[in-house]
């Protein structure tokens, strides 16, 4: 009786994954849709802590699950509910870290469980090992990324390093068929080497990737933990384990493969384009040559109160300085003026794709003036002003003109149609694919350097007192 | 190749359900809005949190002298939840947003 209520629970734990993934996608039901999924998620576990058998056995050690629960969980919504807006992006490849730890975990015990390797079959060795390889790629890659995302790692490449990336899937695929097939009587030590070898290449596989790309890189991974966790399903003949996964598995592939889409590149250029970026880049740095011209406060203010149209471009830095409540504040001042204030929104702006969306809805700034990016530039060359905040390689020209630019081919904003470009950044340093942006040199641009919250600020308190 | 088909047969159902959720899955978030993608790679990466219900059962069925199972499927169960939890907490406060705009 009680397993076969079990089953339902999971069933209806299936369910409410599909039905939560599909009014994810849907900007008007996503937030039922997550608390859905959360709902058959509390079902499924709460059904196996109390109602889960296995050879009529019931499970044991409450005290260390509801401990390790109740640990996860405060620090969970601790973590998730005091980090940053800004900081989002290596939340979400922490947390998916984390469950990639758990499926390589619950690989390795299950391993240790068996006594008598001979009398397993192969299919399930093969199953714990796919568990554990999966698994530790997708922590070790996540952790890299979480720490690329927040600036402690640095993009890092060598010559060969393809060479030496795959010959350690390699090797760790071979160690693991090799337990597999020869059973040797080192077995549980040999289970280790095979770990290491996959956390090993988690790390270099993410390692070289530009930090702008992370994005991609997280919703890749994300994919893989959920492979593993299909593992896991087929492990203990678990259905929702089964289901979850695979469901994860398949709709973050396709979510990789659009975002790749939104950035005009294959998934392939993604990981491997990556390699080229050091040369390029110095390339790039020696060309981009010139004078820039910098704006005073009260000149930029002046030339935005005067103007008929603005528009704002927000990129990361707007973001870092937590700058979007006084960003919307010059917004509607330009407004009361009869400026007409718009914002134009790269879909890979920021961190991530929907990032900037995110933070100016925070600020109240309404939907209706946040354009994408065909329509902004459809109305650029009817623009006066367009203040740039931030941003860099989503309106670098380079991607354009140049073709061994490292973002050739990204659609970008033409911002240089516009009559004006004021462009606000904390220095001349470069955006985070790490190339010179030309724009910067252009008769139309002038800068006004400094933090954005900063400089929104004195720039509020100029058109005040004009 | 005979065990082949043989292992075929016995794990057909499992075989039909990732055939089938590989398509639902597509399918399913065929036309999001690129707006929602990071708040729907969250939501995914919360959901195969799932992997929680494998850490419970290991940790669950370890034996009380066990201590290398006991502590390996402690950290599963912790790290698990930290997913779990974690990531729904995260995509909630993200839609959060999004939801407050809608109404007004």
């Amino acid at each position: 009786m009680e397993l076969n209520i079990l089953t339902v629970c999971y069933l209806i734990a299936s369910v409410t994954f599909i039905l939560g993934l599909k009014m994810l996608s849907n900007p008007a039901s996503a937030r039922t849709g997550n608390l859905v999924a959360a709902a058959g998620m509390t079902i499924a576990i709460a059904g196996t802590i109390f109602l889960y058998e296995e050879d009529g056995q019931r499970l044991h050690n409450y005290a260390w699950i509801f401990s390790g629960i109740a640990i996860g969980g405060i620090v969970g919504t601790f973590a998730a509910k005091k980090v940053k807006m800004t900081a989002m992006p290596e939340m979400v490849s922490m947390f998916n870290g984390m469950g990639g730890a758990c499926a390589a975990l619950i690989s390795l015990i299950e391993f240790g469980h068996i006594h008598d390797m001979s009398a397993e079959p192969t299919g399930k060795l093969f199953i714990i090992f796919a568990g554990l390889i999966i698994g530790s790629v997708s922590f070790a890659g996540s952790m890299v990324a979480w720490g690329k995302l927040n600036g402690s790692v640095k993009d890092h490449s060598f010559n060969g390093q393809h060479i030496v990336n795959l010959l350690l899937f390699f090797a760790s695929v071979a160690v693991a068929a090799w337990i597999t097939i020869a059973l040797p009587a080192n077995a549980h030590m040999m289970v280790y080497a095979v770990l290491a070898l996959a956390l090993l290449y988690g790390v270099f596989f993410v390692l070289p990737i530009g930090g702008a790309d992370m994005p991609v890189v997280i919703s890749l991974l994300n994919s893989f933990t959920g492979v593993a966790a299909a593992f896991g399903g087929f492990l203990y003949d678990n259905k929702v384990m089964l289901t979850g996964g695979i469901l994860v598995g398949a709709a973050g592939t396709l979510l990789t493969i659009l975002m790749c889409k939104a950035m005009n590149r294959s998934l392939a250029n993604v990981l491997i384009g990556s390699f080229g970026g050091g040369a390029t880049a110095t390339a790039g740095g020696a060309k981009a040559q010139g004078s820039v011209r910098e704006i005073s406060l009260s000149d930029a203010s002046v030339l935005m109160s005067y103007a008929h149209r603005v528009y704002i471009v927000p990129g990361y830095g707007l973001a870092v300085a937590q700058a979007q409540h006084v960003c919307h504040e010059l917004e509607k001042l330009l407004e009361s003026k009869g400026v007409e204030v718009k914002y134009a929104i790269h879909p890979v702006a920021g961190r991530m794709p929907g990032h900037m969306n995110v933070l100016l809805a925070e600020a109240d700034v309404p939907y209706e003036k946040l354009m994408e990016m065909e329509q902004a530039n459809d109305e650029f060359p009817n623009t006066d002003v367009v203040l740039i905040l931030g941003a860099n390689d989503v309106v670098n020209p380079a991607a354009k003109t140049d073709p061994s630019s490292p973002i050739y081919g990204m659609p970008i904003l033409d911002v240089e149609l516009a009559k004006n470009v004021i462009v606000n950044k904390r220095s001349m340093k470069p955006g985070y694919a790490g190339i010179e942006n030309e724009l910067f040199f252009s008769k139309k641009t002038s800068m006004l350097f400094g933090d954005a919250k900063k400089v929104l600020q004195d720039l509020v308190s100029e058109i005040k007192n004009l | 190749m005979e065990s082949f088909f043989n292992w075929i047969t016995v794990n057909q159902q499992i075989i039909y359900i990732v055939i089938l959720m590989i398509f639902v899955g597509i399918e399913v978030i065929g036309h999001v809005p690129s707006v929602l993608h990071t708040p729907l790679m969250s939501g995914a990466n919360a959901i195969h949190g799932v992997v929680i219900i494998g850490a419970i059962i290991v940790m669950g069925k370890a034996e009380g002298d066990n201590y290398l199972a006991l502590g390996l499927g402690f950290l599963a169960v912790v790290l698990g939840t930290l997913n779990v939890v974690g990531g729904f907490v995260v995509t909630d406060r993200m839609l959060e947003m999004f939801r407050k705009k809608k109404k007004q």
